[in-house]
């Protein structure tokens, strides 16, 4: 740890393990939980099964918990839930791992200062939470509610917002949008007049022809869309892969073609011109529904395939082959816009070419197309205090970030930033663990932690971040308690689905809901939140003619299915300036931006040096499942694996299975070794691995150690100056032989 | 035809992904213990960059017809069951490891608690009338509990007109599980 920063307010402290359920009196022994030494099979009968929402990732898949002798021993998939239809990814039956983990935070913890040295005390909740509301309220008063900044990731954080909006505080980011689905999301504003979602918009199950540019559907386990690409498999479905490595679902493709990475802008724009050139584009609907068609054609005609051929390593008739199938199979073939999409610093524009690519052969809500999956209609009621003032804010620089998210009001990096100037004095960190977040690396992060006034880590684990708290709340985990009703999700059903307690919670844990009305009731502000949480789901439920009791029974209500698809003749009506789809974007030009996506080449590596390319394991979310010894159990699970192609293993005199140290162009080297994989299955400029791992906490007692860390070799990001996401692989990696490490 | 079940599966290679899914599942549902699995992944690449093919699979035991397993065993703990499978009876089962010698499939482990262990294809399931913990989680839809026995004939469905292997046929041990090829053609 930097202890040596000029101006650090606070240390990094180990938690020490007595504050931690392994030995807490009330601990249940995580292993008794799934390796059951009973000799007679278990029947499934006569446990109790209740339904909730998974919280390994952003899916909110619909759940089964199984409770047996007031222990969950399974998880599987709800059938009543439209996201899982029965069936659950490998994470989600890893709940019981989180669950019984040994190493949870088991009571809530202050920072003490004794003799020079910084340590934690075990304090009681009043306690904790009079802290907290304290230095919140103070630096409110005193610097105003814009020095308050809070990160979070993971679906309880509403009742945290809506405590925080009480003291007028909204400077709120989730790292999700920086580094995942911001691009998307607003790429989709720009060019359809509607965000992106989750299930993303394609109608995959119907579909003829996918086209899928790096994402890795297989490998990151997104319940539904697994299940529908599988279907189309088996419907007779092609998929086309463009990926520097032969991923899972290149493994099912029609053809994998291996981009050089960082070119796909030139591809797609290589696609266009063949579209447009051989007019096998859809004429009609570009006419009908689309705006900005001749400056398009002026940005594309001179990127022949032979001339993106020559930039993305991919043959021109290979080029010309994808683009003439996909106008063949259209409308019921789509270019699927991936999940995480921030790359490098032009993820808004990359995007956009992807979503204009897709409106040239005029799939847009057509069968096996893009579509518009719908949301559950909640009606919200009145809130307690009006501050609409501050709920409408948005605080980031860029212009293109969105105006319209209540949980999202500034980019997470902007946060990290505004600690570091001290613009930000106090931090709510909710589910983030920022120094293994990709958000500006480690090491800005680190800087940013220990430079502000105050901060308070919400968390169910020892992640690095609660080392850096001044007060430590422990959340139990989402097997435990209630959290909002979740209509987050779009698609085919719209659906409303329940989070609700399957065991009560376990050591000196409690709900995020209790925590934060404990902390509004501290400042004296009573009728925030309903006087229970189950009240308050109530009456939300009872504004749609529905009640907690009848919601508890299935877990979700769920309307019929929705009409995707347009009718011959029907106007769009969409909701950008134009109305229509908008292939030049006035206001991109506006805003000082290229109005269509234009190729730029990006760094390459130095000689030796080879692109660091991330993703990840279906059994693992990053932070969520890193200490899950249920899920790490398997030995593809336990470590990460850096990727090398064969020549260039020989080259560098390294072999399968044997562990390496990783340098970065900047001279940083891996704290840990990394366990070499030589394979085909990736090209020579590139190596891949894992993120998530090479954990430094040693109170996360699986994590740590086990394999590196990725997020540790980011030292370069570069920051889509439009909508403000992060891209961080133009970071190069090479090898340091162990013994010379 | 009889009411008695002939139980297998038919394995679609062609969407697995190899999540794991099934290995947790089956874990879970019977009681594993840590460092142990009775389902696994096998993730198998050929060729050269970048001309390159993939299969994934979820492997288990193959509930073989003819079982060295069951030939093997000197206490008859290893059996064949009314329903087609292959079962261990762990209270005759002395841990002497001579049906692991004998299994060509590698499928089974020593539990810690002495007695061989393997997949029963969730036999306390499927006798309730339920599939097995796998075939339920299972997101691509990849693992299919099939009864040969039964007159709608949704194995031979399955695998119409679709490449299909099953392994080590030269063994002679007539397995229940079947493959349909990762390399059939789309919509095969």
């Amino acid at each position: 740890m930097s202890h040596g920063q000029n101006f650090s307010r606070r240390d990094f402290i180990k938690i020490s393990s007595i504050f931690l359920a392994g030995s807490s009196v009330l601990s249940y022994g995580a292993m008794q939980a799934f390796s059951s030494h009973q000799s007679t099979i278990s029947g499934e009968f006569g446990e109790k099964v209740i339904y909730s929402i998974c919280e390994h990732c952003f899916w909110r898949c619909g759940i089964a918990a199984h409770v047996r002798d007031g222990k969950v021993y399974k998880i599987t998939g709800s059938e009543h839930h439209p996201l899982s239809q029965g069936k659950l990814c490998p994470r989600g039956t890893g709940g019981i791992g989180q669950l019984y983990d040994p190493d949870r935070l088991a009571h809530p913890l202050i920072r003490e200062i004794k003799g020079g040295k910084q340590y934690y005390r075990k304090a009681t909740w009043n306690e904790a939470v009079g802290v907290v509301a304290e230095k919140l309220y103070k630096t409110s008063q005193v610097y105003g509610p814009s020095s308050i900044a809070m990160l979070h990731h993971g679906f309880g954080v509403s009742f945290f917002k809506k405590m925080l909006s009480e003291i007028g505080v909204n400077k709120i980011a989730k790292p999700s949008y920086d580094l995942c689905c911001g691009p998307a999301r607003q790429a989709s504003v720009l060019t359809y007049g509607y965000p992106s979602d989750t299930p993303e918009g394609f109608d995959m199950k119907n579909s003829k022809y996918m086209i899928f540019f790096g994402t890795h559907f297989g490998e990151n386990m997104h319940n539904t869309a697994v299940q529908e690409i599988s279907e189309g498999i088996r419907r007779g479905a092609k998929i086309v892969v463009f990926d520097p490595r032969f991923s899972t679902l290149a493994g099912k493709a029609d053809h994998w073609l291996p981009i050089k990475p960082a070119t796909d802008i030139a591809m797609i724009q290589g696609l266009m011109h063949v579209l447009i050139s051989e007019e096998i584009y859809d004429k009609a609907f570009v006419e009908a529904h689309t705006v900005g068609f001749g400056e398009l054609w002026e940005s594309v005609r001179e990127m022949t395939p032979e001339k993106v051929s020559a930039i993305t390593d991919i043959s021109a008739d290979a080029i010309r082959t994808v683009a003439r199938e996909f106008a063949f199979h259209a409308p019921a073939a789509f270019v699927h816009s991936g999940r995480r999409t921030n790359w490098y610093g032009d993820a808004l524009q990359r995007l956009r070419a992807i979503l204009i690519l897709n409106a040239l052969v005029g799939n847009f809500k057509m069968p096996g197309g893009v579509v518009a999956f719908k949301k559950f209609p909640l009606v919200q009621p009145p809130a307690a205090h009006e501050h609409l003032a501050y709920e409408k804010e948005v605080y980031s620089k860029y212009p293109f970030f969105p105006n319209d998210e209540p949980s999202n009001t500034i980019a997470s990096h902007e946060i990290v930033q505004q600690a570091i100037t001290g613009e930000v004095k106090a931090l709510v960190i909710y589910g983030v663990n920022l120094p293994e977040t990709m958000t500006l690396g480690r090491k800005t992060a680190i800087e940013a932690l220990e430079k502000v006034d105050f901060m308070v880590a919400i968390d169910v684990l020892p992640a690095e971040v609660t080392g850096y708290a001044d007060v430590v709340l422990p959340e139990c985990t989402y097997l435990e308690r209630y959290d909002d009703l979740d209509n987050g999700r779009a698609f085919r059903t719209p659906f409303v689905a329940l989070r609700q307690p399957v065991v009560p919670p376990m050591y000196d844990s409690k709900p995020g809901n209790q925590i934060a009305k404990m902390i509004t009731d501290k400042w004296g502000l009573h009728g925030v939140f309903a006087p229970t949480v189950e009240a308050g789901l109530n009456k939300k439920l009872g504004l749609i003619g529905s009640s907690l009791e009848e919601i508890k029974k299935k877990g979700v209500l769920v309307m019929p299915e929705t009409d995707l698809y347009r009718k011959p003749g029907e106007p769009l009506n969409l909701n950008t300036p134009s109305g229509k789809i908008e292939l030049a974007s006035e206001q991109l030009k506006k805003g000082g931006f290229s109005a269509v996506p234009i190729y730029t080449a990006h760094p390459e590596p130095p000689s030796g040096f080879y692109r660091m390319l991330t993703g990840r394991k279906p059994m693992l979310t990053f932070g969520r499942t890193a200490n899950n010894r249920f899920l790490g159990d398997l030995a593809t699970a336990k470590e990460n694996e850096v990727w090398v192609n064969q020549g260039i293993a020989s080259k560098h005199n390294i072999t399968n299975g044997e562990y390496v140290h990783l340098k970065n162009q900047d001279g940083v080297i891996s704290e840990f070794p990394i366990k070499v994989k030589v394979t085909e299955r990736i090209r020579p400029d590139a190596v891949y691995m894992v993120h998530g791992f090479g954990h430094t906490s040693a109170k996360l007692t699986w994590a740590y150690k086990r394999g590196a860390s990725h997020n540790q070799l980011i030292t370069r990001t570069e920051i889509d100056p439009a909508m403000g996401a992060v891209g961080f692989q133009n970071n190069f990696v090479t090898f340091i032989k162990e013994a010379n490490a | 035809m009889s009411n008695k079940k002939n139980y297998g599966m038919v394995i679609d290679t062609r969407v697995c992904v190899g999540c794991s899914a099934c290995v947790y599942a089956c874990k879970s549902e019977n009681g594993i213990p840590e460092g142990y699995c009775r389902d696994w992944i096998v993730q198998e690449t050929k060729g050269i960059f970048p001309k390159l093919t993939m299969e994934n699979r979820s492997e288990r035991c193959q509930h073989c017809d003819n079982a060295p397993c069951v030939t093997y065993c000197p206490t008859r703990a290893s059996h064949y069951a009314e329903d087609g499978t292959v079962q261990i009876n762990r209270s005759r089962c002395t841990g002497c490891k001579a049906c692991m010698a004998a299994c060509p499939y590698d499928a089974r482990y020593v539990h810690p608690e002495g007695f061989v262990d393997k997949c029963s294809l969730c036999q306390h399931r499927t006798e309730k009338g339920m599939k097995t913990a796998c075939v339920s989680i299972c997101p691509t839809g990849s693992l299919n509990l099939v009864d040969f026995n039964d007159p709608k004939q949704e194995a031979q469905q399955l695998m119409n007109g679709k490449l299909v292997y099953r392994q080590k046929e030269h063994a002679g041990t007539e397995p229940s599980l079947y493959w349909i090829s990762a390399s059939n053609k789309p919509g095969a």
